[in-house]
């Protein structure tokens, strides 16, 4: 097994230094050496979006994402997302509109909708449901997320 | 001023939002383990060995095989049958063994694939007709779990009469019979945080927090595990990812697995499945295959209905007897027949135990009785929608356990007003027309159809559910139940309703997290139950707490003044706590011994339309537009009931045409999400939620149940549409495209 390396990033627009192996992921960094535990873990695979974090402000999926790639990189979790009591329009949207059920999707699908705004500010709904293909949600049917989308950007 | 009715925002839903709300993966404590489970390679067989790696430091590991069980080796629920750990025979391929922990994730991961079970293999039954068939008995005398006859008059006099006079056609002198098979697969739960637990131990007790549905399902089967008193074994419920049923009975096994090796350890021990774990070992729907016999005369008027009603129930009898029951009352659906017999069975095979979702055996029966009445109608000449109108249960009339419909229910009204709003009729022609030319074919089709509220039969008499209230001097409300918030908005709804019954605003009030030492039982997360059993003893709960503040409290109050009542109370009487037990509804009786009597409470009623497009050269069907009308008796919160609806909706958009089980040798082979498909936001049509608002006398503020609801009428719906499509009959899901081209290519 390799040895453990040094690598620098920034998470949530702080400087950060971990001792992580080069492949561990991401996801397990985030959570476990960082305590963000609002990346969940769906899969662990890449199908169902719910580790989803921004790098660079590109929407990934954190637990793809080797510890040596994220070197460097910009980190955008759920938890920077909110500026101190204020949240982020899209989290507004998801309360008032019902976009989160059971929450273990939400912060993923959160960020992907905040991404999917931030470079398509009126998305149609037909650019609503490819942006947020990649963030599986089992309890919504993911009409009210559509709806929490719409809303957020108006 | 009121807040049932308004969509208030949900309790937790801020921390939702923002990533705060702790999962039992989220906590972490001193010195944890993380424990992992070895399970069996063959599906039935004889434990000969457990051989561990000689190249493994086994002392740096925590082992629990069966013999470290210090009370009885059993996952106590309704028949004793499955242990913890498998000691010396095998069941399944993927039964528990030996557990292990490790301070390190991955080195417990490692050493999993370390450990062999050596086994002798036995053969297995991996289907039902060679359960039914007795090709090997794998479980008790004849490999039935339970069966059930469910009768009303009598089918075979009534098949006797209209026989009268048979010709070879099958067309009889007053009658004709229409037969008809319709099976349903497996379906995986897929909620989206996999199961998990963590466990401590200490003074003769065990304490777990995880992600489940029922807290004290769990303290019940603990307590014969550890040979302790119930109140040793305290249950604390963490946010949950989502359950529908997946996270009813399985984690009383995990809960098991991470106490047992916190018991031995000493330590903390955390327990979270991986994906594909999750998908293999844990339970699914139950697979089914219905057979239907029906008589029907040439005016289109239920005579009898025979019907055989097969689940699989895997490996254990789990909760398939009660699965099994929820089939059965619901496989003649909201029609009058004066003969109607259901002969139900659950069998055992040699794969994982199915148990409980969403549904819970009434998707299945729906879906054969649903398609079957669209055949019956067909054979009599009338269209669908027509031949129900003619057979709708009305008021006075009774179901097939002789359940006297007491509501104001109008199923002709609730069709009427579904298929106008899906343009059923202009689709239908026009779809008739555009299908003339080119590869796409579209259809039209529905499902009418109920679900009953609450445990069936005497199921809630014996549950003797409890509730409880409290208010500070502040005048700030706190509910206890055992009740959790799996997504679907229990924190919430009952919030609101305790705030109207209080007078008070709905910021007061706050929902004690579940956990067996401070809430008392009000039952499990299940069952269509929360809002409407647990939800009107909060209710009344709520009013014996008023009652008691009846002295210091004018007729119209302020929160202010609502305050000062509680602290003037509490200052004389020094605790300001209600609680409510459940009382069944007056006239409600139900025979066990007969299975006859008022199955439920009361009924949700609904009718569902699919329209969809078949592609003749992909062989891909889509769902394109789908409505769902339902009466639920009063909704409680708009927001949260459409998306109980749209959720259960899209999950059965799932189980009818995406989601499949692959199984080699009681295996799950496509344990992954990578290959078992989910709807994604692609798939789904646009869906519109309708209520037909009816209240229940008994239901709080006139509520009935609504989760289940919504996954028993897709299914049936989208096939009816399918058939209307393509002209073919298709009577077994999931419709994937490769079973699509069977049909279609033959």
């Amino acid at each position: 097994m390799a040895e453990r390396v040094r690598i620098h990033f920034e998470v949530n627009g702080e400087p950060r230094t971990v001792e992580s192996y080069p492949m561990a992921r991401l996801l397990d960094v985030l959570r476990e050496d960082l305590r963000l535990t609002g990346v969940k873990e769906g899969c662990g695979e890449g199908e169902c979006g719910a580790c989803s974090v921004l790098m660079n402000g590109e929407l990934v999926n954190s637990c793809l994402v080797p510890m040596l790639q994220a070197g460097e990189t910009q980190i955008t979790t759920i938890e920077g997302l909110a500026t101190s009591d204020a949240l982020h329009p899209v989290q507004a949207a998801f309360l008032q509109h019902g976009g989160a059920q059971c929450g273990i999707c939400t912060p993923g699908m959160v960020l992907a909708a905040a991404y999917l705004l931030k470079t398509n500010p009126q998305p149609t709904l037909a650019e609503i449901r490819t942006g947020l293909a990649g963030n599986l949600c089992r309890c919504t049917g993911y009409m009210r997320i559509f709806e929490a989308v719409q809303k957020a950007n108006s | 001023m009121s807040v049932i009715g308004t969509p208030v925002i949900r309790k937790e839903g801020r921390r939702k939002v923002t990533g705060e709300e702790v999962y039992v993966d989220d906590l972490v404590f001193p010195n944890m383990l993380h424990g992992v489970t070895v399970r069996s390679a063959v599906p039935r067989g004889r434990i000969t060995g457990i051989e561990f790696d000689p190249a493994v430091d086994w002392s740096e590991f925590t082992i629990v095989t069966a013999r470290d069980v210090p009370g009885r080796n059993v996952v106590a629920l309704l028949v004793d049958d499955q242990p913890c750990l498998a000691d010396s025979q095998i069941n399944h391929p993927e039964e528990p063994v030996v557990l292990l922990a490790h301070p390190d994730k991955l080195m417990a991961e490692r050493a999993r694939r370390c450990v062999r079970i050596c086994t002798e293999p036995l053969p297995a039954v991996f289907s039902m007709e060679d359960s039914l068939a007795r090709k090997e008995v794998i479980w008790g005398t004849d490999n039935v779990i339970k069966s059930y006859l469910l009768e009303k008059g009598d089918v075979d006099a009534a098949a006797d009469i209209v026989a009268f006079g048979v010709v070879a056609s099958g067309v009889m002198a007053s009658g004709i019979v229409v037969e008809g098979e319709y099976e349903t697969e497996a379906q995986e739960q897929l909620y989206i945080e996999p199961n998990g637990m963590i466990a401590f131990a200490e003074n003769g007790g065990v304490t777990i927090w995880g992600s489940m549905q029922c807290p004290y399902f769990i303290q019940k089967a603990l307590t014969p595990v550890f040979a302790v008193a119930p109140e040793k074994i305290r249950v604390i419920q963490m946010a949950t990812g989502g359950g529908f049923g997946g996270k009813e009975e399985y984690p009383s096994i995990l809960a098991a697995h991470a106490a047992l090796l916190a018991w031995k350890s000493g330590r903390h021990v955390k327990m979270i499945y991986d994906r594909a774990e999750d998908m293999v070992a844990t339970t699914k729907r139950h697979p089914s295959r219905t057979r239907h016999r029906t008589v029907v005369s040439p005016e289109g008027k239920l005579i009898a209905m025979d019907i055989d009603f097969v689940i699989d129930g895997g490996a254990y009898a789990t909760l398939s007897a009660v699965v099994l029951s929820r089939g059965a009352i619901h496989a003649s659906g909201p029609y009058a027949c004066d003969n109607v017999r259901v002969r139900a069975t659950a069998v055992a095979t040699n794969t994982p135990p199915h148990g409980a979702f969403r549904g819970f055996g009434a998707p299945q029966s729906i879906f054969a009785l649903e398609r079957h009445m669209n055949r019956v109608a067909a054979a009599v000449g009338l269209t669908p929608e027509e031949f129900r109108r003619r057979n709708f249960l009305k008021p006075g009339q009774t179901t097939a356990t002789g359940q006297v419909i007491r509501e104001d229910i109008d199923l002709s009204a609730l069709l009427e007003r579904a298929l106008e709003h899906a343009g059923y009729h202009e689709k239908k022609l026009r779809f008739a027309e555009e299908n003339q030319t080119g590869t796409l074919r579209k259809g039209i089709g529905f499902a009418t159809f109920m679900h009953g509220a609450g445990f069936t039969g005497s199921g809630e008499r014996y549950l003797k559910s409890v509730v409880g209230i409290e208010a500070n001097a502040q005048g700030e409300v706190s509910i206890l139940v055992a009740s959790t918030e799996i997504g679907q908005g229990t924190n919430t709804i009952l919030a609101q309703i305790a705030a109207d019954t209080l007078g008070v605003s709905y910021d007061q009030i706050t929902l004690v997290q579940p956990d067996t030492a401070k809430v008392p039982n009000s039952g499990p997360t299940v069952a269509s139950r929360t809002c409407m059993i647990v939800g009107k003893l909060v209710e009344t709960a709520a009013q014996k707490l008023k009652q008691m503040l009846h002295d210091h409290l004018a007729e119209t109050y302020s929160t202010a003044e609502f305050a000062a009542a509680c602290a003037t109370y509490l200052e004389q009487h020094g605790v300001l706590h209600a609680e409510c037990e459940y009382q069944q509804p007056p006239n409600v009786f139900w025979d066990d011994e007969k299975y006859q009597g008022d199955a439920y409470g009361t009924f949700a009623w609904a009718v569902y339309v699919a329209e969809v497009t078949v592609d003749t050269v992909t062989y891909q069907t889509r769902v394109d537009n789908f409505v769902a009308l339902q009466e639920v008796g009063r909704v409680i919160h708009p927001v949260l009931a459409i998306g109980q609806i749209e959720g259960g909706v899209a999950q059965a958009i799932g189980y009818a045409l995406s989601e499949r089980v692959v199984w080699h040798e009681g295996r799950m082979a496509n344990g992954q999400m990578t290959n078992y498909i989910m709807p994604t936001s692609m798939d789904l049509p646009p869906i519109r939620v309708l209520f037909a608002e009816n209240p229940y006398a008994y239901g709080p503020a006139g509520a009935k149940g609504i989760g289940e609801l919504p996954m028993d009428g897709p299914a049936p719906a989208i096939l009816n549409a399918v058939e209307d499509a393509i002209g073919r009959a298709v009577n077994r899901i999931p419709l994937l495209p490769e079973q699509l081209m069977e049909v279609l290519v033959g």
